[in-house]
Formats: C-alpha cells, structure tokens, sequence
C-alpha cells in the first residue's frame, strides 16, 4: 500500500508542473466563470437570480468529458514510450499498485480542481436569501466525485494499452463518450433499454445524484466501474511483460 | 548469486535466446559480450524482473525470477540500455523516489553518498532533462546503486561516455564487483578484457564461448604466433627458419621482410629465433608475440557460427 502512496504523490505533484494541467485548469475555470458570470449578470438584470447551487455543475460535467481523458492520456503510456516503465517494473512494485497509484495521484489532483469549482456555489449563497440548498449541492458533488473517479481509471487502463498518449486520449474520449451517449438509448423499451439505462453515466448522475438523492445503487455503478477499469489496466500491464 | 539454466525467450516466432545456461558467483565480474540483437538486453531484462522468460529458469540471489519476482527485484539493481530517467525531475528528487520505492533507509543520506560515488554530488539538484548523455548514465548508474544491491545487472554502462568518464565508470563498476556480483553487457571487447573476471560471448541467442578473458585468448589462439622482421626478403626468412624445431609452421607476413611464425604451445621460441637470424648474418628488426585479441576472437567465434546457421 505504501507503493501507491508514494507513486500517487509523485504523479500529483507531477501535475502542478505539467503544462497541461495548467491549461487544463485555466480552459475549466474561464469556461465557468463566464456561465457564472451571465448566469449571475443576466439574474441581476431581471432582478432574479435562481438560487440553484448546482449552476456551473452542467457545463462542468461536459468539459470532465474531454478533460478527464486529457490527464490520464500519458499516466501510464508515457513511461512505456519514455521507457521509464522498465524502471518501474524492475522496483519492487507490484503491477496493481503502479495502476491504482496513477490512479489516485490523477483523482488527487482533480479532487483539487473540483474543489476549486465549490466557489460558485458559495458566491450564490451569499447573492440569495433564503440561500441554496445545501443538501442537493452536496449529493451533486459527491456523485462528481464518483464519476469522475471511474472516468480517470478508464483512462488509466486505457493508457496502459498504449505507447502514445494521444492515441490514449482519443480512445477514452471515445469510451467517455460511448457511456455517455448509450443513455439515450435508454428510453427505448426492453432489455436493450434497460441495459444501456444500467450503464449510462447520464442515468447514474443526473436521475439521482444531481437530484439530491444519494442512491446506494449509483454509488456502486461508479465504484465498480472504477475497481473493474484498475483491474483490467493491472491485467494490461502484467500482460504487456508477457510480450 | 545468479543461476541460469537452460533460458528460452521467444518473440513471437522469433527466438531471442535459446537455452541459456550460466552461472555468476558473488564478488565476479562477469562480461556478456556480443553482436547487436544477440540477446544480450533480453537476458538482463528476464533477470531483472521485467519480464518472463518463455521457459527454463532462472535464479537471482537464491530466487526464482518468476515465482519470486518482487524478492529478486529487491536484490537487484539494474541500469537498462537506455537508462529511463524523469527529465522534469532533479537528480535529488528522482533518487529519493525510485529510493523510497526500494525502503532504502535514511533515504536523503544514502542518496547523497551515492551521488558522492558517481561524481555528481553538485549536480544534485539540476533537473534531469539538462544533463548531458553522460551525465544521465551516471545518474542510471546511482539509481542501481542506491539500495546496495546485492546484484547489479548493467546493461551498456559506458555507452555514450566520454574516454574520461569510461574509465571512471569502468572503475566504479570494479569497484562494486569486489563484494557484489556484476553482470554487465557490452560490445567494446577491451573493456570486457580489462574489468571483467569472465566472459560470455553471445550470439544469435547463444552462448558461443565462456571463460576468463586471458583462457579464451589462450584456447582459440592454440598455439603461439610470433612477428619476425628482419633486414632480409621473405624467401630468405622462410628458408631460414622453416626448418627450426619446435616451429609448426612460417609464412610470410603483411610487408616485405616479415613473417609470421608459429610455435609448438608451451615452448618460448623466441631466443632460438633471435640467434639464429643474427648468426645468418641477417639483421633483426623486430620480434614479438602476437596472440590473437579478444577482439579476433569474438569476430572468429561469431563468423563461424553465422556459416553454420546459413549452411544448415
């Protein structure tokens, strides 16, 4: 366990001198201070403001989409293309805790820019009487958490499939995507429906979390998510040596 | 410390080694010597724990390197070909991590004194990505070093240094290999003759030859060559010394006036030869011994094991 404290560390301070996470950051906070902004501005003129607590929470759920592929893309292919893998895998460091050690240095430093986001809502609060709810702000961000949890171990397993992170980043965008999307389908009856409704992100978030309702079922969707995903990119690299 | 026996790896359909077998004892230097793509990084890296040898076995320290790969890992420091180092990392910052991955204790102190013992104690705190090639390898080098391996697996550790920092690294490797057990590859055969206790050559995945560097130099070279040169034409030399005893054959050498000779083993021919060019009146210029280089031999044993693969 020790291991993937150490490697989680190192991967999160990694991201305080990356560029990406930088620009990352950047592109989400001016993205939602400007819907903030209008939001706020445009309330103020019609002497209204909807004292929603969750109100940058849509537009920031969308930029996860392509944000998240975007910081786990060269976790793991980056060390196969650099070749300091070799380093990694001749240390004595299991195979599971190299993957969930990424894993938890990504989730670390989005925890980071998620909490960040939390500013919003604490503004509004303080626009509003009688203020926001704070019970459904809390339940939609525990549920951000969650998502963004499993989205982060997609894209560390797909990372450990690939030498190039750009090839990384497409693939669990696709992926992102696709769990994304297969939610419209869920309106279409029969097993098919029911099936694609069990594995959309969308029903998982939006139908209970982003509600107010902490749902022990949703919980579970995105921890297994998460615990197959770090299973599957541990498979991946104990397979790799194989080769 | 390091036990292999019979080690196959293939990539695909292609063999990369066949049926390895070695040994190396605690306190030897033991030089894997080859051609590019003999297998040479494929058997360090199965002995390193990176990966899975397709069959046979092999041991490390007393442990199996697939059944016991972590224990081996621990034991083992290991300097890959391309010495995989962080650039956006310092020196300080990368040591105490791959040292903290190996519970080495007092961590900042041991990263100090290996740094110390590779030269770069002022350079500690540079980032990776502006040192030199040299630099880095030495920086590789601390990080095998650091958890006081009980083997060390380097693979190329010269390559890419400057005459200066070869010797230095040449005598830091023999320096470890007095306590600790080092294997190490290379294709510059005057390193391997002059650090290592015993040689490997390796080639198309096998072990063509084993011994120290002075037996296989011995051994391949048979019997004893001698360079005369003499104030006199080749002719007159082959006449001269054709019917000496003790010489099993003369021929002429690479200029006029020279020739080479070769003894029965084990006999010095060398003041019979002197004394009789000198009482035919004919002036010696040069005598001297010359057996075949490592470099000869590697060339030899790997040209013939090419004819047989292309004959079979």
């Amino acid at each position: 366990m020790r291991n993937v404290w150490i490697i989680a560390s190192r991967e999160f301070r990694q991201y305080f001198i990356s560029p990406i996470a930088y620009a990352l950051a950047t592109m989400l906070y001016l993205i939602l201070g400007g819907i903030f902004f209008i939001n706020v501005y445009f309330g103020l003129e019609t002497g209204q403001i909807t004292p929603d607590g969750r109100i940058v929470i849509g537009a920031m759920v969308t930029i996860l989409l392509f944000a998240t592929p975007a910081i786990t893309m060269r976790l793991l292919a980056d060390e196969y293309r650099m070749g300091t893998m070799e380093l990694l895998l001749t240390a004595p460091v299991r195979d599971w805790e190299l993957v969930v050690g990424k894993w938890l240095g990504a989730f670390g430093f989005m925890s980071v820019v998620l909490a960040v986001t939390w500013v919003y809502p604490l503004i509004l609060h303080r626009m509003t009487s009688p203020g926001i709810d704070q019970g459904t702000l809390v339940a939609a961000y525990v549920g951000l958490l969650l998502m963004v949890a499993a989205m982060l171990a997609i894209g560390v397993f797909i990372s450990a499939l690939f030498r190039s992170p750009v090839a990384a980043f497409f693939v669990s965008l696709g992926v992102m995507l696709a769990l994304w999307i297969v939610g419209s389908l869920a309106s279409s009856s029969g097993t098919m429906g029911q099936l694609a409704g069990y594995l959309s992100f969308v029903d998982h978030y939006y139908n209970n979390f982003y509600l107010g309702v902490l749902d022990l079922g949703d919980a579970v969707y995105f921890l297994s998510l998460t615990a197959l995903a770090l299973f599957l990119g541990a498979q991946v690299v104990e397979a790799r040596r194989w080769r | 410390m390091i036990e292999v026996e019979g080690l196959t790896k293939f990539y695909g359909a292609f063999p990369a080694i066949q049926e390895l077998s070695f040994n190396a004892r605690p306190g030897e230097i033991v030089g894997f010597l080859g051609p590019n793509g003999a297998g040479k990084t494929t058997t360090m890296r199965i002995l390193a724990g990176y990966m899975p040898p397709t069959s046979g076995t092999a041991r490390v320290a007393g442990f199996d390197v697939v059944d016991q790969s972590l224990e081996v890992r621990r034991r083992v420091g290991y300097l890959p070909e391309t010495v995989p180092l962080y650039p956006e990392m310092s020196v300080f910052e990368y040591l105490t991590f791959m040292g903290s991955l190996r519970r080495v204790p007092e961590l900042e102190d041991r990263v100090d004194e290996v740094l110390e013992q590779v030269a770069m104690l002022e350079r500690s705190e540079s980032y990776i990505g502006n040192l030199s090639k040299g630099l880095r390898q030495r920086v590789g080098l601390a990080q095998a070093l650091l958890h006081k391996p009980e083997v060390l697996i380097l693979d190329e550790p010269t390559i890419g240094l400057d005459p200066a920092q070869i010797i230095e690294v040449r005598r830091i490797i023999q320096e470890l290999g007095r306590e600790r057990t080092v294997l190490l590859s290379t294709h510059i055969l005057p390193e391997a003759q002059q650090i290592c206790g015993r040689v490997l050559i390796i080639n198309r995945g096998k072990i063509v030859a084993e011994d120290s560097p002075g037996n296989l130099q011995a051994q391949l070279a048979g019997a004893e060559r001698l360079v005369v040169a003499a104030g006199a034409s080749c002719e007159q030399l082959l006449q001269l010394l054709g019917g000496l005893p003790g010489i099993s054959s003369v021929r002429a050498g690479s200029r006029d006036g020279e020739v080479e000779v070769a003894t029965v083993p084990g006999k010095d021919l060398r003041p019979l030869l002197a004394r009789t060019i000198v009482e035919a009146g004919v002036d010696l210029m040069e005598l001297r011994t010359s057996g075949l280089s490592l470099e000869e031999i590697f060339l030899q044993l790997t040209r013939e094991e090419n004819d047989e693969q292309a004959g079979g």
